[in-house]
């Protein structure tokens, strides 16, 4: 049984394409059979961020248009053998993509034996947005404590529980809340909304907090998962979020401030 | 803890705010969620009509959609002014 999720958010910028990249390393690690596909055509972003841009051959459009079979447009990862990616195509237009084409797409897949399907959402909640939710089996909806991000997704959580398959068949699909660049330190002073405050608005429990790091930008910048390094706050924040995704359950870190001690305190850390 | 720290305290706690506006917005927003697309533009178009009888503020017509078991009831309210300020209508 193959399960498919959405990474959405509606807003963009708030880090869906990193959330994609590090939950299907963090899957494919974790031993499952995993494809990530890039629904933002003509914008593709996520080869990148993958660090495959260069062994893109056949892309998303070819397969829905029959130029390609599934198995020569999957890119298969360099770290983990059981990790693809299908890359958005980056010169049509987004009209190439239609509900009978993604579902054909799915279906070979699924066929593949894969266990896990991630599909990175565009921003906005136009076709590309619709076509990568419509036959999810479960929801990372990503949000930044910040006020449009909130809104944003709280529109989203509206057409995951109304413009969705399984919403069409009397179902739900599974929401999960992924809270990223959290500060806990401007969270203390007031200045930023908290995990509890979001919680509370939107209705739903997160299911990880990523906090603000460096290492974020520079993960993009090198083309590997931050899940991948795991000495980084937002990796390791990524790992215990696929842990959670995968029914384990554990406790949150990195969302307190940390207490400085006395040299740090004088000498800067 | 500064002695200067008086000085920031005009930012204090905007998350409240935020959290406050956001609330009242959702609110908002998921009630009429699932109401068809026609509402707002009926809205504005009733608001038009009656302003051509009577001085009513933007905000005096109400359009909503409410759930009542499997009935939905257009609910249409229009809030009047007094009388001496729809006297040039």
């Amino acid at each position: 049984m193959t399960e498919i999720i959405v990474v959405t958010s509606g807003k963009g910028g708030v880090g869906k394409t990193t959330t994609s990249a590090s939950l299907a390393c963090g899957l494919a690690k974790a031993g499952k059979k995993t494809a990530v596909i890039d629904f933002d055509v003509g914008l593709r972003n996520l080869d990148l961020i993958m660090g495959c841009e260069r062994r893109v051959v056949y892309d998303f459009v070819n397969v829905v248009l029959g130029e390609a079979s599934i198995k020569q447009a999957l890119i298969k990862d360099k770290r983990f053998e059981n990790l693809y990616v299908l890359a958005a195509s980056q010169t049509r237009d987004k009209d190439a993509l239609n509900k009978e084409g993604v579902e054909k797409v799915l279906k070979d897949i699924a066929a593949e034996g894969f266990d896990f399907i991630v599909c990175d959402s565009p921003a906005g909640i136009e076709k590309g947005a619709f076509l990568a939710m419509y036959f999810a089996d479960r929801a990372v909806v990503v949000v930044n404590p910040e006020v449009s991000s909130v809104r944003d997704s709280d529109r989203i959580l509206g057409l995951l529980a109304s413009k969705t398959r399984k919403a069409e068949n009397g179902e739900r699909v599974q929401e999960h809340l992924l809270l990223t660049r959290y500060s806990p330190d401007r969270v203390e002073k007031g200045d930023m909304l908290s995990i509890a405050d979001v919680e509370d608005i939107l209705g739903l429990k997160v299911i990880g907090v990523i906090p603000e790091s460096p290492e974020v930008l520079q993960s993009s910048n090198a083309g590997v998962p931050v899940i991948l390094d795991d000495v980084s706050h937002a990796g390791q924040a990524y790992t215990d979020a696929v842990s959670r995704i995968l029914g384990d359950n554990v406790p949150l870190r990195f969302t307190t401030v940390e207490k400085k001690g006395f040299f740090s305190k004088i000498f800067g850390s | 803890m500064g002695i200067f720290d008086f000085l920031s305290t005009r930012n204090k706690n905007t998350a409240s705010v935020a959290k406050d506006r956001l609330r009242i917005l959702i609110q908002q927003e998921r009630s009429m969620r699932g109401a068809p697309d026609y509402l707002p533009l009926l809205q504005r178009e009733l608001l038009e009509v009656i302003r051509k009888y009577v001085n009513v503020d933007v905000d005096a017509v109400k359009v909503d959609l409410i759930k009542d078991g499997d009935n939905e009831v257009l609910d249409i309210s229009v809030a009047l002014p007094e009388k001496a300020a729809a006297a040039n209508g």
